[in-house]
């Protein structure tokens, strides 16, 4: 059961081999079991055993079923569910309740999944290590002193525990990528304008993006058959047609040009996580693929342009938690009073942090300094990526640049926290897709991360490239040893 | 450039932001902000001269819809009713969030 993979619990149920209600039973127990040691989740569905038993119903009766009929996932909490709780991590938010669904919860509901539950994640996805939540601190499953990296640590530690086939997480700055390496799954961060937003409650909107956490390459292609539409309701969802992100993936890469950028291999890397990533290019060399070295001169630049443009963004967008609407308020002498009084005591440190920078660098007599002058460096950063792109169909690099750290151990030291993002930053500001991949484990038995980089909607060349890589290594199949293997 | 923030920076960012910095935090929290602007600084290595800002990474357009009530829009079916609108309001009254006083007396 570890392993198995998405089709074959379809194939399962349809069969009645195994039914909705004990698939949910399975991961209900493991979550009981493994849960409170690693604190992946914020809430669970309450009603997921009775829509399991309704599904059971209608497929004892020979009804139609959607083609995910029982298949249980479960999302991190800045997704919008109706009826369950959506807190962002957020002590602003601990008592919202949506009235509605993402246009992604609504995919995952028609193609019958059900939602388990909410996963935790570092407040408003600010974080690279899932510690700035308001409720927990999410540990890593391979080591439980340490962090499951961020903002979608729920995410990544409960599928790596194996308490959910898959999660939804979402990246602005890496925010699944490198919670998937640091925990030893697969996580996909698609193309901007791939997945709709609408509903994904928002951090940096020009950043932002929802993607898959799952145990192997072939389940990210399926859930992306399932979330990778356009949307109506999001005007920055891209028009094009829904890849064959499936029936792409055939492994074979005879031919492909994957560049490695020297710019990701600075000497501070650590070398198992170097040498690592220069093994799994051997295997893709030994599977066809042509290995070219390129560069990307504006990458030491990235960090800080993020930290600019994605602040100043959540400026704008976390203005809304004013205490009127939803969610939190304090109380205060007149409306001012309470506005201050709600966001000093409803927002964590590191959010308050991020809205005065933001706020900062769009002010007045700073805007061109800090902001502008953000923007100008992202179009350079951009242009590095359009000219690899111009010369190789894929780039690989570390997903990022040190193994799971130590809880508590960045906490204090936010530029430091920052800069664990370096690897997968550059990729959001160009806006392209990307992919995490297990490639190995440090001597700590930390699981290591490869990155591979495509350009605008080229999830199929990139998923192909990982599948390839997955069919000549058993790295994704390993789960911690203290976790029962069935 | 590198001007450094100090605490009156920080009290007017403050007014901005609506957000107050507790007064035994203020000391740590003008430093890291310091730190981290120093490394954005990092950014003046570049010549910028006549380079095009990014806002948005995709060449997109303004998505216009039908100017129909959202409960009889196919588009958009489901509009919230005012009940599920006011649900999660802190404070509510004849249906209309409540806030407290805006102009004193």
């Amino acid at each position: 059961m570890l392993n198995i993979k998405i089709k074959e619990l379809r194939q399962k149920l349809s069969d009645k081999d195994i039914s909705a209600v004990e698939l949910i039973k399975y991961y209900h127990n493991r979550i009981n079991r493994y849960d409170p040691e690693i604190k992946s989740f914020i809430s669970l569905n309450e009603t997921a055993l009775e829509e399991a038993s309704l599904i059971d119903q209608k497929r004892a009766k020979g009804d139609h079923l959607p083609p995910f009929a029982g298949i249980p996932i479960a999302l991190k909490d800045l997704i919008i569910t109706k009826n369950i709780p959506t807190t962002c991590g957020s002590k602003i938010l601990e008592h919202f309740i949506p009235p509605y669904d993402a246009t992604v919860t609504k995919h995952l509901k028609d193609a019958g999944f059900i939602i388990m539950g909410k996963l935790n994640m570092d407040e408003f996805a600010m974080g690279s290590s899932c510690e700035t939540s308001y409720f927990n601190k999410t540990r890593n499953p391979w080591d439980t002193n340490r962090v499951p990296g961020g903002s979608s640590g729920g995410s990544a530690a409960a599928v790596a525990a194996r308490l959910i086939p898959l999660s939804l997480g979402s990246d602005t700055g890496g925010s699944i990528r490198q919670p998937g390496a640091l925990c030893g799954v697969v996580g996909l961060k698609p193309t901007y304008g791939r997945v709709s937003r609408y509903g994904l409650v928002a951090f940096a909107s020009s950043l932002d993006q929802i993607g898959p956490f799952t145990t192997n390459v072939e389940d990210t292609a399926e859930i992306m058959t399932v979330i990778g539409k356009h949307d109506d309701k999001d005007s920055t969802s891209a028009k094009i047609d829904n890849d064959n992100y499936m029936s792409d993936l055939s492994g074979n890469i005879k031919g492909l040009k994957i560049g490695l950028p020297k710019e990701y291999f600075s000497e501070s890397l650590n070398d198992e996580l170097k040498n690592s990533i220069f093994d799994a290019l051997k295997i893709m060399e030994k599977c066809g693929a042509e290995i070219v070295d390129i560069d990307m001169p504006h990458t030491e630049y990235a960090v800080a342009v993020y930290y600019i443009i994605a602040t100043a963004e959540a400026s704008s967008n976390l203005a809304r938690y004013d205490g009127v609407k939803y969610g939190y308020r304090a109380d205060g002498k007149n409306l001012n009073d309470m506005y201050v009084h709600t966001k000093s005591s409803g927002f964590g440190e590191e959010v308050k942090r991020r809205i005065m920078l933001g706020t900062y660098a769009l002010s007045s007599g700073y805007y061109d300094a800090y902001y502008l002058k953000a923007q100008k460096v992202r179009t350079l950063i951009k242009n590095d990526f359009i000219s690899a792109f111009k010369k190789v169909d894929l780039i690989a690099t570390p997903t990022s640049p040190t193994t799971a750290f130590k809880l508590g151990e960045k906490l204090k030291d936010p530029l430091q926290m920052y800069l664990n993002d370096i690897y997968t930053i550059p990729l959001n500001l160009y806006g392209g897709c990307g992919i995490s991949i297990p490639c190995g484990f440090d001597k700590k038995m930390l699981p290591l991360g490869l990155q591979l980089l495509g350009g605008y909607f080229e999830e199929s060349k990139l998923l192909n490239c990982a599948y390839a890589f997955e069919r000549a290594t058993d790295w994704h199949t390993k789960v911690p040893d203290w976790l029962e293997k069935e | 450039m590198s001007k450094i923030v100090g605490k009156k920076d920080v009290l007017y960012i403050s007014s901005l932001s609506k957000i107050e910095i507790d007064e035994d935090k203020m000391e740590i929290f003008t430093k890291e902000f310091n730190k981290i602007l120093d490394y954005m600084d990092k950014l003046n290595e570049l010549d910028t001269e006549g380079v095009e800002p990014t806002s948005h990474v995709l060449d997109i357009t303004n998505v216009f819809r039908k100017d129909v009530p959202y409960s009889t829009s196919k588009t958009f079916p489901g509009a919230l009713s005012r009940d599920e609108a006011l649900k999660n309001a802190p404070e509510k009254e004849s249906g209309h969030f409540k806030v407290p006083i805006v102009i004193e007396n």
